[in-house]
Protein backbone atom coordinates (compact mmCIF):
# COMPACT_ATOMS: atom_id res chain seq x y z
CA UNK A 1 0.00 0.00 0.00
CA UNK A 2 1.13 3.33 -0.58
CA UNK A 3 2.25 5.56 2.32
CA UNK A 4 2.13 8.44 0.55
CA UNK A 5 0.61 9.53 -2.73
CA UNK A 6 0.86 12.94 -4.49
CA UNK A 7 -0.56 13.49 -7.51
CA UNK A 8 -1.47 16.66 -9.69
CA UNK A 9 0.45 18.96 -6.72
CA UNK A 10 0.36 22.41 -7.73
CA UNK A 11 2.03 25.18 -5.40
CA UNK A 12 3.13 28.68 -5.27
CA UNK A 13 5.46 31.22 -3.59
CA UNK A 14 2.90 34.47 -3.94
CA UNK A 15 2.64 34.78 -7.76
CA UNK A 16 5.45 32.41 -8.47
CA UNK A 17 3.91 28.82 -9.69
CA UNK A 18 6.70 26.98 -8.06
CA UNK A 19 5.37 22.84 -8.50
CA UNK A 20 3.80 21.95 -11.58
CA UNK A 21 1.39 19.10 -11.36
CA UNK A 22 3.68 16.62 -9.31
CA UNK A 23 3.03 13.35 -8.99
CA UNK A 24 4.13 10.00 -7.59
CA UNK A 25 4.17 7.75 -4.92
CA UNK A 26 6.38 6.38 -1.83
CA UNK A 27 5.60 2.76 -0.47
CA UNK A 28 5.14 2.06 2.83
CA UNK A 29 8.36 0.54 4.28
CA UNK A 30 10.64 2.55 1.39
CA UNK A 31 13.30 4.85 1.30
CA UNK A 32 12.49 6.83 -1.77
CA UNK A 33 14.99 9.75 -3.14
CA UNK A 34 13.80 12.86 -4.72
CA UNK A 35 16.87 14.26 -6.69
CA UNK A 36 17.36 17.72 -8.48
CA UNK A 37 19.24 20.71 -9.07
CA UNK A 38 19.12 23.36 -6.78
CA UNK A 39 15.18 25.36 -6.93
CA UNK A 40 14.25 22.63 -8.89
CA UNK A 41 11.22 21.93 -6.65
CA UNK A 42 12.15 19.48 -4.16
CA UNK A 43 11.76 21.32 -0.97
CA UNK A 44 8.73 22.90 -1.84
CA UNK A 45 7.18 19.28 -2.45
CA UNK A 46 8.08 18.76 1.07
CA UNK A 47 7.00 22.00 2.42
CA UNK A 48 3.57 21.41 0.59
CA UNK A 49 2.76 17.74 2.35
CA UNK A 50 3.89 19.37 5.57
CA UNK A 51 1.37 21.66 5.13
CA UNK A 52 3.99 24.35 5.12
CA UNK A 53 4.15 26.41 1.45
CA UNK A 54 1.18 29.53 1.24
CA UNK A 55 -0.71 27.79 -1.31
CA UNK A 56 -0.76 24.14 -2.82
CA UNK A 57 -3.75 22.84 -4.53
CA UNK A 58 -4.32 18.96 -5.96
CA UNK A 59 -4.24 16.01 -4.15
CA UNK A 60 -1.64 14.40 -1.56
CA UNK A 61 -3.01 11.24 0.69
CA UNK A 62 -1.01 9.87 3.51
CA UNK A 63 -1.95 6.57 4.95
CA UNK A 64 -4.89 6.63 2.72
CA UNK A 65 -6.13 10.22 4.18
CA UNK A 66 -6.47 13.05 2.17
CA UNK A 67 -4.18 15.52 4.06
CA UNK A 68 -3.63 19.16 2.04
CA UNK A 69 -6.30 20.29 3.54
CA UNK A 70 -4.76 19.75 7.18
CA UNK A 71 -2.60 22.27 9.02
CA UNK A 72 1.07 20.80 10.07
CA UNK A 73 0.06 19.84 13.42
CA UNK A 74 -2.32 17.38 12.39
CA UNK A 75 -0.66 16.03 9.98
CA UNK A 76 2.44 15.25 12.67
CA UNK A 77 -0.28 13.45 14.64
CA UNK A 78 -1.24 10.97 11.50
CA UNK A 79 2.39 9.94 11.64
CA UNK A 80 4.35 12.72 9.35
CA UNK A 81 7.51 13.38 10.74
CA UNK A 82 9.99 16.63 8.80
CA UNK A 83 13.43 17.49 9.26
CA UNK A 84 13.99 20.74 7.66
CA UNK A 85 16.31 21.82 5.79
CA UNK A 86 17.43 24.71 8.13
CA UNK A 87 17.08 21.93 10.83
CA UNK A 88 16.06 24.52 13.43
CA UNK A 89 16.86 23.38 16.56
CA UNK A 90 15.57 25.99 19.00
CA UNK A 91 18.05 28.30 20.39
CA UNK A 92 18.33 28.76 24.02
CA UNK A 93 17.15 24.95 24.81
CA UNK A 94 18.90 22.14 25.64
CA UNK A 95 19.67 19.01 23.46
CA UNK A 96 16.78 17.56 25.96
CA UNK A 97 14.29 19.82 26.04
CA UNK A 98 14.66 20.42 22.04
CA UNK A 99 14.04 15.82 22.18
CA UNK A 100 10.94 16.60 24.66
CA UNK A 101 9.42 19.27 22.05
CA UNK A 102 9.18 15.89 19.87
CA UNK A 103 6.98 14.38 22.63
CA UNK A 104 4.62 17.00 23.19
CA UNK A 105 1.94 16.33 21.01
CA UNK A 106 2.09 13.10 21.45
CA UNK A 107 1.42 14.10 25.39
CA UNK A 108 3.42 10.89 26.65
CA UNK A 109 4.27 10.68 30.59
CA UNK A 110 7.22 8.38 29.88
CA UNK A 111 9.37 11.02 28.48
CA UNK A 112 12.43 10.29 30.44
CA UNK A 113 12.22 6.57 28.54
CA UNK A 114 11.54 7.84 25.41
CA UNK A 115 15.29 10.39 25.80
CA UNK A 116 16.87 7.51 27.28
CA UNK A 117 15.82 5.68 24.55
CA UNK A 118 16.23 7.94 21.45
CA UNK A 119 19.42 8.79 22.95
CA UNK A 120 20.76 5.12 22.75
CA UNK A 121 20.22 5.29 18.73
CA UNK A 122 22.64 8.89 18.76
CA UNK A 123 25.64 8.46 21.15
CA UNK A 124 26.80 12.02 20.31
CA UNK A 125 23.34 13.27 21.51
CA UNK A 126 23.15 11.15 24.54
CA UNK A 127 26.48 13.00 25.91
CA UNK A 128 25.32 16.42 25.01
CA UNK A 129 21.50 16.20 26.59
CA UNK A 130 22.08 19.41 29.08
CA UNK A 131 23.68 21.31 26.26
CA UNK A 132 22.22 23.88 24.48
CA UNK A 133 21.33 22.64 20.92
CA UNK A 134 22.64 25.21 19.32
CA UNK A 135 26.22 25.17 20.55
CA UNK A 136 26.98 21.94 19.18
CA UNK A 137 28.04 21.30 15.32
CA UNK A 138 26.35 21.26 12.26
CA UNK A 139 26.40 17.56 12.23
CA UNK A 140 25.47 16.92 15.74
CA UNK A 141 22.66 19.41 15.33
CA UNK A 142 21.33 17.34 12.02
CA UNK A 143 21.27 14.53 14.22
CA UNK A 144 19.07 16.38 17.18
CA UNK A 145 16.87 17.45 14.16
CA UNK A 146 16.26 13.64 13.51
CA UNK A 147 15.79 12.74 16.53
CA UNK A 148 13.15 14.82 17.52
CA UNK A 149 11.41 14.52 14.69
CA UNK A 150 11.69 10.68 15.46
CA UNK A 151 10.93 10.48 18.64
CA UNK A 152 7.42 9.97 18.72
CA UNK A 153 7.52 7.30 16.25
CA UNK A 154 6.24 8.68 12.88
CA UNK A 155 5.28 5.87 10.19
CA UNK A 156 7.18 8.39 7.71
CA UNK A 157 9.41 10.86 7.83
CA UNK A 158 10.51 13.70 5.48
CA UNK A 159 14.41 14.37 5.01
CA UNK A 160 15.77 17.79 3.88
CA UNK A 161 19.14 17.29 2.45
CA UNK A 162 20.38 15.69 6.02
CA UNK A 163 24.01 15.41 4.28
CA UNK A 164 24.38 18.67 3.43
CA UNK A 165 27.32 20.46 5.30
CA UNK A 166 28.06 17.31 7.33
CA UNK A 167 31.37 15.24 7.84
CA UNK A 168 31.62 12.41 6.03
CA UNK A 169 31.85 10.15 8.99
CA UNK A 170 28.64 11.47 10.12
CA UNK A 171 27.14 10.69 6.95
CA UNK A 172 28.00 7.38 7.26
CA UNK A 173 26.36 6.74 10.58
CA UNK A 174 23.02 8.47 9.22
CA UNK A 175 23.02 5.73 6.39
CA UNK A 176 23.32 2.99 8.89
CA UNK A 177 19.98 4.76 11.40
CA UNK A 178 18.31 5.49 7.85
CA UNK A 179 18.70 2.03 6.56
CA UNK A 180 17.74 0.53 10.83
CA UNK A 181 14.10 2.55 10.33
CA UNK A 182 13.63 1.41 7.32
CA UNK A 183 13.62 -2.42 8.33
CA UNK A 184 11.92 -1.44 12.02
CA UNK A 185 9.10 -0.09 9.46
CA UNK A 186 9.30 3.70 8.75
CA UNK A 187 9.02 5.30 5.38
CA UNK A 188 11.22 7.60 4.44
CA UNK A 189 11.14 10.51 1.08
CA UNK A 190 14.92 11.72 0.99
CA UNK A 191 15.40 15.20 -0.80
CA UNK A 192 19.20 15.10 -1.17
CA UNK A 193 22.28 16.99 -3.65
CA UNK A 194 24.07 14.31 -2.21
CA UNK A 195 22.66 12.19 -5.16
CA UNK A 196 25.06 9.12 -4.69
CA UNK A 197 24.60 8.80 -0.72
CA UNK A 198 21.20 9.12 -1.41
CA UNK A 199 20.79 6.58 -4.19
CA UNK A 200 22.67 3.50 -2.14
CA UNK A 201 20.11 4.05 0.34
CA UNK A 202 16.87 4.32 -1.49
CA UNK A 203 15.23 1.44 -3.25
CA UNK A 204 13.78 4.25 -6.17
CA UNK A 205 14.40 7.53 -7.27
CA UNK A 206 12.53 10.40 -8.27
CA UNK A 207 14.04 12.99 -10.34
CA UNK A 208 12.19 16.73 -10.34
CA UNK A 209 12.89 18.99 -12.72
CA UNK A 210 11.33 23.05 -12.81
CA UNK A 211 8.50 21.84 -10.51
CA UNK A 212 7.99 18.43 -12.91
CA UNK A 213 8.49 14.83 -12.02
CA UNK A 214 10.83 13.89 -15.31
CA UNK A 215 11.77 10.58 -13.89
CA UNK A 216 11.38 7.85 -12.39
CA UNK A 217 12.99 4.48 -11.86
CA UNK A 218 14.74 2.12 -9.44
CA UNK A 219 17.64 3.81 -7.52
CA UNK A 220 19.88 1.15 -9.34
CA UNK A 221 18.97 1.95 -12.71
CA UNK A 222 19.75 5.75 -12.00
CA UNK A 223 22.70 4.72 -9.97
CA UNK A 224 24.14 3.53 -13.43
CA UNK A 225 22.77 6.07 -15.60
CA UNK A 226 25.09 8.76 -15.88
CA UNK A 227 23.47 10.43 -18.53
CA UNK A 228 20.34 11.38 -16.69
CA UNK A 229 22.43 12.04 -13.79
CA UNK A 230 24.09 14.73 -15.25
CA UNK A 231 21.17 16.05 -17.44
CA UNK A 232 18.93 16.77 -14.29
CA UNK A 233 20.95 16.16 -11.36
CA UNK A 234 24.58 18.05 -11.93
CA UNK A 235 24.98 21.14 -9.49
CA UNK B 1 18.77 63.57 53.11
CA UNK B 2 16.48 62.24 55.00
CA UNK B 3 17.04 58.21 54.71
CA UNK B 4 13.72 57.31 55.93
CA UNK B 5 12.16 59.61 53.03
CA UNK B 6 14.41 57.94 50.71
CA UNK B 7 13.02 54.47 51.22
CA UNK B 8 10.26 55.04 51.89
CA UNK B 9 9.79 56.12 48.17
CA UNK B 10 11.98 54.07 46.75
CA UNK B 11 9.51 51.63 48.63
CA UNK B 12 6.53 53.68 47.08
CA UNK B 13 8.65 53.25 43.64
CA UNK B 14 8.62 49.77 44.37
CA UNK B 15 5.02 49.07 44.02
CA UNK B 16 3.97 51.42 40.95
CA UNK B 17 6.81 49.62 39.28
CA UNK B 18 5.20 46.25 40.30
CA UNK B 19 1.77 47.81 38.48
CA UNK B 20 3.58 48.64 35.30
CA UNK B 21 5.54 45.26 35.55
CA UNK B 22 1.96 43.18 35.09
CA UNK B 23 0.74 45.46 32.17
CA UNK B 24 4.53 45.76 30.35
CA UNK B 25 4.31 41.85 31.19
CA UNK B 26 1.17 41.20 28.98
CA UNK B 27 2.41 43.41 26.15
CA UNK B 28 6.06 42.11 25.84
CA UNK B 29 4.49 37.99 26.02
CA UNK B 30 2.13 39.05 23.31
CA UNK B 31 4.50 40.49 21.11
CA UNK B 32 7.48 38.44 22.16
CA UNK B 33 5.13 35.12 20.66
CA UNK B 34 2.53 36.91 18.39
CA UNK B 35 4.28 39.85 16.78
CA UNK B 36 1.73 42.04 17.77
CA UNK B 37 1.97 45.27 19.42
CA UNK B 38 -1.47 46.01 21.18
CA UNK B 39 -2.44 49.36 21.53
CA UNK B 40 -5.78 47.94 23.83
CA UNK B 41 -3.77 46.80 26.58
CA UNK B 42 -4.01 50.00 28.05
CA UNK B 43 -8.22 50.00 27.48
CA UNK B 44 -7.98 46.42 28.84
CA UNK B 45 -5.91 47.78 32.04
CA UNK B 46 -8.89 49.70 31.94
CA UNK B 47 -11.38 47.73 31.72
CA UNK B 48 -9.97 45.32 34.26
CA UNK B 49 -9.99 48.23 36.96
CA UNK B 50 -13.74 48.53 36.52
CA UNK B 51 -14.47 44.80 35.89
CA UNK B 52 -12.70 44.46 39.42
CA UNK B 53 -15.51 47.51 40.61
CA UNK B 54 -18.04 46.05 39.15
CA UNK B 55 -17.32 42.71 40.64
CA UNK B 56 -16.22 44.08 43.78
CA UNK B 57 -19.98 45.87 44.03
CA UNK B 58 -21.86 42.66 43.31
CA UNK B 59 -19.89 40.42 45.68
CA UNK B 60 -19.11 43.07 48.22
CA UNK B 61 -15.56 41.47 47.96
CA UNK B 62 -12.28 42.92 46.84
CA UNK B 63 -10.99 39.74 46.92
CA UNK B 64 -13.32 38.47 44.32
CA UNK B 65 -12.55 41.13 42.27
CA UNK B 66 -9.05 40.51 42.46
CA UNK B 67 -9.54 36.90 41.11
CA UNK B 68 -12.58 37.32 38.78
CA UNK B 69 -11.53 40.74 37.21
CA UNK B 70 -8.66 39.07 35.76
CA UNK B 71 -9.92 36.19 34.58
CA UNK B 72 -12.86 37.67 33.19
CA UNK B 73 -11.18 40.18 30.84
CA UNK B 74 -8.46 37.37 29.42
CA UNK B 75 -11.18 35.64 28.40
CA UNK B 76 -12.43 38.37 27.00
CA UNK B 77 -8.94 38.42 25.61
CA UNK B 78 -9.06 35.17 24.16
CA UNK B 79 -12.77 36.00 22.04
CA UNK B 80 -10.53 39.78 20.83
CA UNK B 81 -8.07 37.17 19.65
CA UNK B 82 -9.95 34.76 18.15
CA UNK B 83 -12.72 36.89 16.25
CA UNK B 84 -10.62 40.06 15.90
CA UNK B 85 -7.45 39.44 15.62
CA UNK B 86 -6.83 36.14 13.92
CA UNK B 87 -8.23 36.95 10.58
CA UNK B 88 -5.48 39.32 10.56
CA UNK B 89 -2.43 37.07 10.94
CA UNK B 90 -1.86 36.54 7.35
CA UNK B 91 -1.76 40.19 6.59
CA UNK B 92 1.04 43.01 7.11
CA UNK B 93 1.83 43.55 11.08
CA UNK B 94 0.15 46.91 10.26
CA UNK B 95 -3.37 46.12 10.59
CA UNK B 96 -3.38 43.70 13.72
CA UNK B 97 -2.03 47.35 15.11
CA UNK B 98 -4.67 49.30 13.95
CA UNK B 99 -7.06 46.78 14.89
CA UNK B 100 -6.30 46.87 18.58
CA UNK B 101 -5.74 50.96 18.17
CA UNK B 102 -8.99 51.51 17.45
CA UNK B 103 -10.82 48.53 19.69
CA UNK B 104 -8.96 50.56 22.40
CA UNK B 105 -11.12 53.49 21.66
CA UNK B 106 -13.96 51.74 21.42
CA UNK B 107 -13.25 49.84 24.76
CA UNK B 108 -12.88 53.41 26.55
CA UNK B 109 -16.14 54.85 25.19
CA UNK B 110 -18.00 52.10 25.92
CA UNK B 111 -17.14 52.11 29.12
CA UNK B 112 -17.94 56.03 29.24
CA UNK B 113 -21.47 54.57 28.60
CA UNK B 114 -21.62 52.02 31.33
CA UNK B 115 -20.19 53.88 34.21
CA UNK B 116 -20.12 57.52 32.90
CA UNK B 117 -17.16 59.96 32.35
CA UNK B 118 -16.16 60.50 35.88
CA UNK B 119 -13.63 58.82 37.93
CA UNK B 120 -14.79 56.26 40.62
CA UNK B 121 -13.21 55.84 44.32
CA UNK B 122 -12.30 51.91 44.88
CA UNK B 123 -10.82 50.97 48.05
CA UNK B 124 -8.83 49.16 49.41
CA UNK B 125 -10.53 46.44 51.66
CA UNK B 126 -10.27 47.40 55.25
CA UNK B 127 -8.04 44.19 56.21
CA UNK B 128 -5.37 46.17 53.78
CA UNK B 129 -5.89 49.63 55.16
CA UNK B 130 -3.41 51.70 57.10
CA UNK B 131 0.08 51.60 57.85
CA UNK B 132 2.88 49.02 58.78
CA UNK B 133 5.89 49.46 60.89
CA UNK B 134 8.78 48.57 58.29
CA UNK B 135 11.96 49.35 60.94
CA UNK B 136 12.62 52.40 58.82
CA UNK B 137 9.20 53.89 58.73
CA UNK B 138 5.38 53.48 58.44
CA UNK B 139 4.23 52.36 54.79
CA UNK B 140 1.19 52.00 53.15
CA UNK B 141 -0.27 48.05 53.68
CA UNK B 142 -1.54 48.18 50.66
CA UNK B 143 1.34 49.19 48.37
CA UNK B 144 3.18 46.53 50.55
CA UNK B 145 0.27 43.51 49.47
CA UNK B 146 0.68 44.75 45.68
CA UNK B 147 4.10 44.21 46.09
CA UNK B 148 3.47 40.70 47.55
CA UNK B 149 1.07 39.85 44.82
CA UNK B 150 2.98 40.98 41.86
CA UNK B 151 6.22 38.61 43.78
CA UNK B 152 4.02 35.83 43.62
CA UNK B 153 2.54 35.83 40.29
CA UNK B 154 5.71 36.04 38.86
CA UNK B 155 6.85 33.03 40.52
CA UNK B 156 3.65 31.43 39.21
CA UNK B 157 4.96 33.36 35.81
CA UNK B 158 8.45 31.85 35.86
CA UNK B 159 7.26 27.70 37.59
CA UNK B 160 4.89 27.55 34.56
CA UNK B 161 7.27 29.03 31.91
CA UNK B 162 10.58 27.23 32.95
CA UNK B 163 9.26 24.06 34.44
CA UNK B 164 6.30 22.89 32.87
CA UNK B 165 5.84 21.35 29.49
CA UNK B 166 3.29 24.24 28.32
CA UNK B 167 6.10 27.04 29.28
CA UNK B 168 8.62 24.60 27.07
CA UNK B 169 6.34 24.83 24.12
CA UNK B 170 5.38 28.72 24.59
CA UNK B 171 9.05 29.29 24.77
CA UNK B 172 10.05 27.43 21.93
CA UNK B 173 6.99 28.98 20.22
CA UNK B 174 7.83 32.49 20.17
CA UNK B 175 11.52 31.44 19.08
CA UNK B 176 10.51 28.95 15.97
CA UNK B 177 6.36 28.93 15.35
CA UNK B 178 7.21 26.81 12.41
CA UNK B 179 9.00 24.09 14.37
CA UNK B 180 6.09 23.43 16.55
CA UNK B 181 3.80 23.35 13.69
CA UNK B 182 5.43 20.34 12.82
CA UNK B 183 6.51 18.81 16.21
CA UNK B 184 2.09 18.78 16.09
CA UNK B 185 1.23 22.07 17.94
CA UNK B 186 -1.41 23.76 17.05
CA UNK B 187 0.03 27.28 17.01
CA UNK B 188 -3.12 28.75 17.08
CA UNK B 189 -4.33 27.52 20.26
CA UNK B 190 -1.11 28.52 22.08
CA UNK B 191 -1.17 32.21 20.59
CA UNK B 192 -4.92 32.60 21.84
CA UNK B 193 -3.78 31.04 25.49
CA UNK B 194 -0.68 33.33 25.42
CA UNK B 195 -3.19 36.73 24.33
CA UNK B 196 -5.28 35.49 26.85
CA UNK B 197 -2.41 35.40 29.69
CA UNK B 198 -1.19 38.67 28.40
CA UNK B 199 -4.80 40.39 29.33
CA UNK B 200 -4.96 39.22 32.18
CA UNK B 201 -1.95 40.30 33.68
CA UNK B 202 -2.71 43.60 32.38
CA UNK B 203 -6.76 43.13 33.77
CA UNK B 204 -4.86 41.92 37.30
CA UNK B 205 -2.44 45.33 37.04
CA UNK B 206 -5.54 47.29 36.77
CA UNK B 207 -7.29 45.78 39.58
CA UNK B 208 -4.61 46.11 41.92
CA UNK B 209 -4.00 49.74 40.88
CA UNK B 210 -7.38 50.93 41.51
CA UNK B 211 -7.25 51.66 44.93
CA UNK B 212 -3.99 53.54 44.71
CA UNK B 213 -4.87 55.91 42.07
CA UNK B 214 -9.19 56.83 40.95
CA UNK B 215 -10.92 54.54 38.35
CA UNK B 216 -11.64 56.71 35.41
CA UNK B 217 -12.14 55.51 31.37
CA UNK B 218 -8.48 57.39 30.99
CA UNK B 219 -7.00 55.62 33.07
CA UNK B 220 -5.31 52.75 30.43
CA UNK B 221 -3.87 55.69 28.35
CA UNK B 222 -0.91 57.18 30.59
CA UNK B 223 0.17 53.29 31.74
CA UNK B 224 0.06 52.31 28.19
CA UNK B 225 2.66 54.91 27.16
CA UNK B 226 4.53 54.04 30.54
CA UNK B 227 4.43 50.44 29.66
CA UNK B 228 5.79 50.95 25.80
CA UNK B 229 8.52 52.63 27.23
CA UNK B 230 8.90 49.88 30.11
CA UNK B 231 9.29 47.21 26.89
CA UNK B 232 11.62 49.24 25.60
CA UNK B 233 13.93 49.96 27.91
CA UNK B 234 13.52 46.00 29.10
CA UNK B 235 13.83 44.59 25.50
CA UNK B 236 10.89 43.95 23.00
CA UNK B 237 10.08 40.23 24.05
CA UNK B 238 11.56 39.91 26.74
CA UNK B 239 9.88 39.04 30.25
CA UNK B 240 12.65 39.73 32.57
CA UNK B 241 13.20 42.93 30.61
CA UNK B 242 9.71 43.96 31.49
CA UNK B 243 9.75 43.22 35.24
CA UNK B 244 13.66 44.94 35.56
CA UNK B 245 12.52 47.79 33.48
CA UNK B 246 9.22 47.80 35.02
CA UNK B 247 10.58 48.40 38.73
CA UNK B 248 13.60 50.79 37.36
CA UNK B 249 10.87 52.97 36.13
CA UNK B 250 8.51 52.76 38.87
CA UNK B 251 11.68 53.87 41.34
CA UNK B 252 12.93 56.74 39.18
CA UNK B 253 9.58 58.04 38.51
CA UNK B 254 9.15 58.01 42.46
CA UNK B 255 13.03 59.35 43.18
CA UNK B 256 12.32 61.90 40.49
CA UNK B 257 9.20 62.89 42.26
CA UNK B 258 10.69 63.38 45.50
CA UNK B 259 14.13 65.58 43.56
CA UNK B 260 12.49 67.61 40.93
CA UNK B 261 8.95 66.88 40.69
CA UNK B 262 8.55 68.71 37.98
CA UNK B 263 10.51 66.31 35.89
CA UNK B 264 9.19 63.15 37.30
CA UNK B 265 6.99 62.69 34.03
CA UNK B 266 9.58 62.97 32.06
CA UNK B 267 12.29 61.47 33.70
CA UNK B 268 11.27 57.80 31.75
CA UNK B 269 11.36 59.18 28.17
CA UNK B 270 14.83 59.96 29.34
CA UNK B 271 15.50 57.01 30.66
CA UNK B 272 14.29 55.54 26.96
CA UNK B 273 16.08 58.01 25.11
CA UNK B 274 19.49 56.73 26.76
CA UNK B 275 18.90 53.29 26.18
CA UNK B 276 18.07 53.52 22.80
CA UNK B 277 21.52 55.52 21.87
CA UNK B 278 22.99 53.01 24.04
CA UNK B 279 21.69 49.44 23.67
CA UNK B 280 18.65 49.72 21.10
CA UNK B 281 17.84 46.38 21.41
CA UNK B 282 16.74 47.06 25.76
CA UNK B 283 18.39 45.66 28.15
CA UNK B 284 17.60 42.24 27.49
CA UNK B 285 16.41 41.95 24.52
CA UNK B 286 18.08 40.58 21.66
CA UNK B 287 19.44 42.36 18.70
CA UNK B 288 16.84 42.44 15.35
CA UNK B 289 13.74 41.28 17.54
CA UNK B 290 10.88 44.16 17.90
CA UNK B 291 13.57 46.26 14.86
Amino acid sequence: MAMLEISGLNAWYGASHILHGVHFEVEAGEIVALVGRNGAGKTSTLRSVMGLMPRATGNVRFDGQEILSKGSHERFRMGLGYVPEERRIVPSLTVRENLQLGLVAAGRTDERAAIDEIAESFPRLKERLNQQGTTMSGGEQQMLAIARAMISKPKMILLDEPSEGIMPVLVEEMGVLFRRLRDQGTTLLLVEQNVEWALKLASRAIIIDQGEIVHESSAAALLADKDIQDRYCAV
Amino acid sequence: MDLELFLMQLFSGLALGAILVMVALGLTIIFGMLGIVNFAHGALFMVGAYAGLWVASLTGSFWWALLIAPIAVGAFGMLVERVLIRPLYKRTPDDPLLLTFGLGYVLVEAVRITFGTDGIPFSAPESLQGVVDLGIGYFPLYRLFVLGVVAVILVLLWVALEKTRFGLVVRAGARDPLIMRVLGVDVSRLWLLVFGLGVGLTALGGVLAAPMRNVSPEMGTLVLAEAFVVTVIGGMGSLLGAVVAGLLVGVAVSMTALFAPEMATIVMFGLMALILLVRPQGLFGRPGVGA
